[in-house]
């Protein structure tokens, strides 16, 4: 396991919960809201990442997943629509010892925030970014997002949207992250699993999470999501593993030149020696972009897991580092003589 | 034999040529060597925001005026004594700002044809008589400068490049000035190509020799050093004099100092000044945009750091919504902004002060924000110390309200005992100290600033934001009457900032006539013509405002002291708004926006006005 710098619980001291994680804030989602999942999930993994959980720092934007740190039990910060990714950049450099998250939302981080989204990931602060997608503008009561598919008809564009979606897995690989998964706020298990590995990612940890909207988008990933049509519509990465799906495990992604296809491996001429083996260490994002590409695609099984996992230094490691070496080659600052910098003269 | 020198109190030179032909370089060099030397000098540097504009154009002219005294002097100079125009364009650009009788000096090599047109000169001014009232001495400072390179291996090219230190070498010859600093800051320099420390020196030393040498020049002047007080002393410019004040604020607070910026003019310097000092901690971030910079700044601040973001008036614009974020948040955080001339883009490399009311005024709701503003380039040093000062005292972000005069602007300054700066204590919350566990919002009863807690304290975990908050617990709330009683708290608690604050200096009349009302950068022109006036033994008074918001207790006592209160601004009259409804007082304006400050002159005349309207001349 990569070595993580986070301050540990020290031996012998009590073991944390999940209730040591659930502040005395009402919880106030709709009913029957997917967040309420992905909170849960959280609160019932940081028990188990630990870490102190005054070193937690809960960071979000606007929208109606930005709420979440107010219940969390950790230090949090609603900060302002888009920022939060700047804002955690702050919180980490000042103290690379704290464990940083940000929880934003597909308007929030892809639409008013895209700017400091596609910085964040190239910048690799080790902090964990949760994007909750439910391709739609919840808080404001109903408008397309940046992610909702084009042609939609909402209050903002009764007659279909125009604009063609953001893949925000897609767009997290090419703004360089170094880690990038997808999961889904009806698949608890595997949900608090993703969590937990971008947590012990060293570097920007990205989630994207398919979360329903049950008042404004109900149903939108219920294709990947539900029982009876998630096994033919999804294809969970797992590293080192031909990408095999189905209910009855009988189909797989191979590529064909540069294009994923799905084939069957029982009584058909493929075997699952032929699929694509999952690479999630891979430096080259061309297999990572290949699966990302797969949920543009109609007819594909949108790929869960970890697209992408690669070690890369942290900017805030390296800016530590900078300061370290200067004070060696420099010595310690010393302001006095800094006053006193280049020509003087005195007057007796 | 050597040539008479006159002895003289004061002088004022402008170097102009091409952006390229180096002037910024030897009028700083020529400001070091003046201040070394011990005269008292003032700068002001004027060039345009293209970085290469079309050689020989109007537009390409760059400037750089100093004024040195053996007085103390406050302002850079109205008119000129000495021009300096190594090109038409520079001569037609600046020559308005030569006194009569003053000197002019010319690279003669530049007046060709060319040239002459595009400075849109239908004949040659060195001929026609445009230049009679002047004491006009043309040289062929290009031909004279290759000449002096000769013996080197240097391209054409390179030896041009040297002709600027021909003409620092005739103005050091002209006003008696040593050499010895300027050679000394060429070997630095050019510590890794040689070859341009002997050019750069050998065409210093032969402008020298030109001056000595030709009967063109019969005398030289002299400036006797100026009285100082005791102290060792340095020449700084404003946003220097700003990167040193924030690293003491951050060395006497112990706090870690973290500087978001995004590159813009001109605040940039700040920027790259703060990033030389890693051994001392900084952290410098150059953001993805103006709203990234703040907000690094913020969470800096969340984290327990000195949190400082720097821009100028259009970064401001997009920072102000993040600045109410840090306002509601109470979090410490500095927002250096080094007014430019507005709106929009408007002038980038000219000075103006009309952002206050943006300042004041520019976020949503109710928002009370401290504002300090630096009259001069060293006071930008005591001024940002002072913003961090009360960011951290009353957790609350901070505005330094600077401009690009002083910022880039140039004046000795006495290096401050360290022990004589004032204290800066964090005092973070370390303990729960209530039955209900922490509450953030419980408030410090003397300051009414909240707890500072910083993530990693145990017992102590806590949720902020942007939404309105219950007083005491900081839960969010939409409580009708607890909103109002916020707001009222956020605003007293700006207010008594104010009862941190010296009694403010009246210079000049304790009561009488005019009270001259300024703030920020416009202090030297304001003081010289008030200073003028009083030893004219006029009634008048001159106050400068460092604090902004809120203004000292005294001022209202103050004011109430003078017929007529006049307030010269570089904007359209926002200070005069401000103390018009503030106190109910009929303060007259003296305004100019025109990107350049004042000269004394204006205001003496403006001044003379007023006395003349209410009778007294």
């Amino acid at each position: 396991m990569k070595k993580k710098r986070k301050a540990r619980i020290p031996a012998g001291a009590p073991t944390l919960t999940k209730d040591d994680f659930v502040s005395d804030q009402d919880t106030r989602w709709c009913p029957g809201c997917g967040d309420y999942s992905i909170l849960a999930q959280t609160q019932r993994i940081m028990p188990e990442l630990g870490i102190p959980k005054e070193n937690i720092v809960f960071i979000s934007g606007i929208g109606c997943s930005s709420r979440f740190p107010y219940y969390m039990d950790t230090y949090g910060f609603h900060t302002i629509h888009g920022r939060a990714p700047t804002i955690a950049s702050g919180v980490k450099m000042a103290n690379p010892d704290l464990s940083v998250w940000v929880i934003t939302g597909d308007g929030d981080a892809l639409s008013i925030g895209g700017n400091h989204f596609i910085h964040l990931m190239r910048r690799n602060f080790d902090v964990n970014v949760l994007l909750f997608n439910n391709r739609i503008y919840g808080l404001t009561k109903g408008q397309y997002s940046p992610t909702s598919e084009q042609g939609k008809a909402t209050k903002s564009t009764p007659l279909g949207s125009l604009d063609t979606p953001f893949n925000p897995i897609s767009l997290a690989l090419a703004s360089g992250a170094t880690f990038v998964a997808r999961s889904l706020d009806r698949d608890p298990t595997h949900l608090r699993t993703i969590i937990k590995s971008a947590f012990e990612h060293k570097g920007t940890s990205f989630i994207e999470i398919y979360q329903n909207c049950n008042i404004f988008n109900d149903g939108t990933f219920f294709q990947y999501t539900e029982k009876e049509t998630k096994a033919d519509n999804t294809v969970f990465l797992e590293h080192g593993e031909p990408l095999v799906f189905g209910a009855q495990h009988d189909k797989g992604i191979r590529l064909n030149g540069f294009q994923p296809e799905v084939v069957k491996t029982i009584n058909g001429e493929y075997t699952t020696n032929d699929l694509i083996i999952h690479d999630q260490y891979a430096e080259d994002t061309t297999l990572a972009n290949f699966l990302a590409g797969m949920s543009d695609t109609p007819d594909m099984p949108h790929p869960m897991g970890i697209f992408r996992s690669v070690r890369h230094p942290c900017y805030e490691d390296m800016m530590t580092n900078q300061i370290r070496t200067a004070k060696e080659r420099m010595g310690e600052g010393n302001l006095n003589a800094l006053l006193h910098d280049g020509e003087t003269w005195t007057v007796p | 034999m050597r040539k008479p020198v006159e002895q003289i109190e004061e002088a004022t030179i402008l170097f102009a040529g091409d952006s390229g032909d180096g002037s910024q370089t030897i009028g700083t060099q020529m400001t070091e060597t003046t201040a070394l030397i011990g005269n008292d000098v003032a700068t002001l540097p004027d060039y345009p925001a293209e970085i290469r504009a079309p050689a020989g154009s109007l537009a390409g002219v760059s400037g750089f005026q100093l004024h040195f005294s053996s007085e103390q002097i406050h302002t850079p100079g109205d008119l000129c004594d000495v021009l300096v125009a190594m090109n038409p364009a520079a001569l037609k650009v600046h020559l308005q700002k030569l006194k009569p009788n003053g000197i002019l000096i010319v690279n003669e090599d530049n007046f060709a044809r060319r040239n002459l047109r595009l400075a849109g000169y239908e004949s040659n001014p060195l001929e026609d008589g445009t230049l009679a009232k002047y004491q006009t001495f043309p040289v062929e400072l290009t031909s004279l400068t290759r000449k002096s390179l000769e013996a080197t291996e240097l391209t054409t090219r390179e030896m041009d490049l040297c002709k600027n230190f021909f003409a620092l070498g005739m103005i050091l010859w002209l006003y008696n000035r040593p050499m010895e600093y300027a050679m000394k800051w060429v070997k630095t320099k050019f510590a890794k190509k040689p070859q341009y420390i002997e050019s750069n020196i050998l065409a210093l030393r032969a402008g020298n020799i030109y001056c000595e040498a030709t009967e063109q020049f019969a005398v030289s002047y002299d400036v006797k050093p100026a009285v100082f007080e005791p102290g060792t002393y340095r020449n700084i410019e404003g946003n220097s004099a700003t990167v040193l004040g924030l690293i003491a604020a951050s060395h006497k607070s112990g706090l870690p100092l973290v500087y978001g910026s995004y590159p813009i003019t001109p605040a940039s310097d700040i920027l790259h000044g703060l990033a030389q000092y890693r051994n001392f901690g900084v952290v410098t971030m150059q953001m993805e945009d103006e709203i990234a910079a703040v907000g690094v700044a913020i969470g800096a601040a969340f984290s327990g750091a000195l949190g400082v973001t720097g821009s100028s008036g259009p970064g401001l614009a997009l920072k102000s919504e993040a600045i109410n974020l840090a306002m509601i948040a109470e979090l410490p955080l500095v927002i250096c902004n080094i007014q430019r001339a507005g709106p929009s883009t408007g002038m980038p490399t000219k000075t103006e002060q009309s952002d206050l009311l943006q300042m004041f005024y520019g976020r949503n709701g109710e928002s009370p924000i401290p504002i300090v503003a630096p009259s001069r380039p060293f006071d930008c040093f005591d001024t940002v110390y002072e913003a961090c000062r009360i960011a951290v005292k009353y957790r609350t972000p901070v505005i330094f309200l600077s401009d690009l005069y002083i910022g880039m602007g140039a004046e000795p300054w006495k290096i401050p005992h360290l022990s004589d700066l004032p204290e800066i204590r964090s005092d973070f919350a370390v303990s729960a100290d209530t039955s209900n566990g922490f509450e953030p919002y419980l408030r410090d009863p003397e300051t009414l600033a909240r707890p500072w807690a910083k993530p990693g304290t145990a017992g102590l975990e806590h949720r902020i934001g942007g939404l309105e908050k219950s007083d005491v617990t900081g839960h969010v709330s939409y409580d009708a009457e607890n909103h109002e009683k916020m707001v009222e708290i956020r605003a007293e608690k700006v207010a008594r900032v104010a009862n941190d604050l010296p009694p403010t200096e009246v210079f000049g009349a304790q009561e009488g006539e005019i009270l001259l009302l300024g703030w920020g950068g416009t202090y030297g022109a304001l003081r010289t013509a008030v200073e003028n006036c009083v030893a004219e033994g006029l009634p008048i008074a001159h106050v400068h405002l460092r604090h902004l918001n809120p203004f000292p207790h005294d001022l209202a006592d103050i004011l109430n002291r003078f017929k007529r209160i006049l307030i010269p601004e570089l904007n359209s009259g926002q200070l005069r708004q401000l103390i018009r409804s503030t106190y109910l007082i009929d303060a007259i304006g003296f305004n100019k926006v025109q990107g350049h400050p004042f000269h004394v002159f204006e205001l003496e005349s403006k001044i003379d006005e007023v006395l003349n309207e209410i009778g007294h001349l």
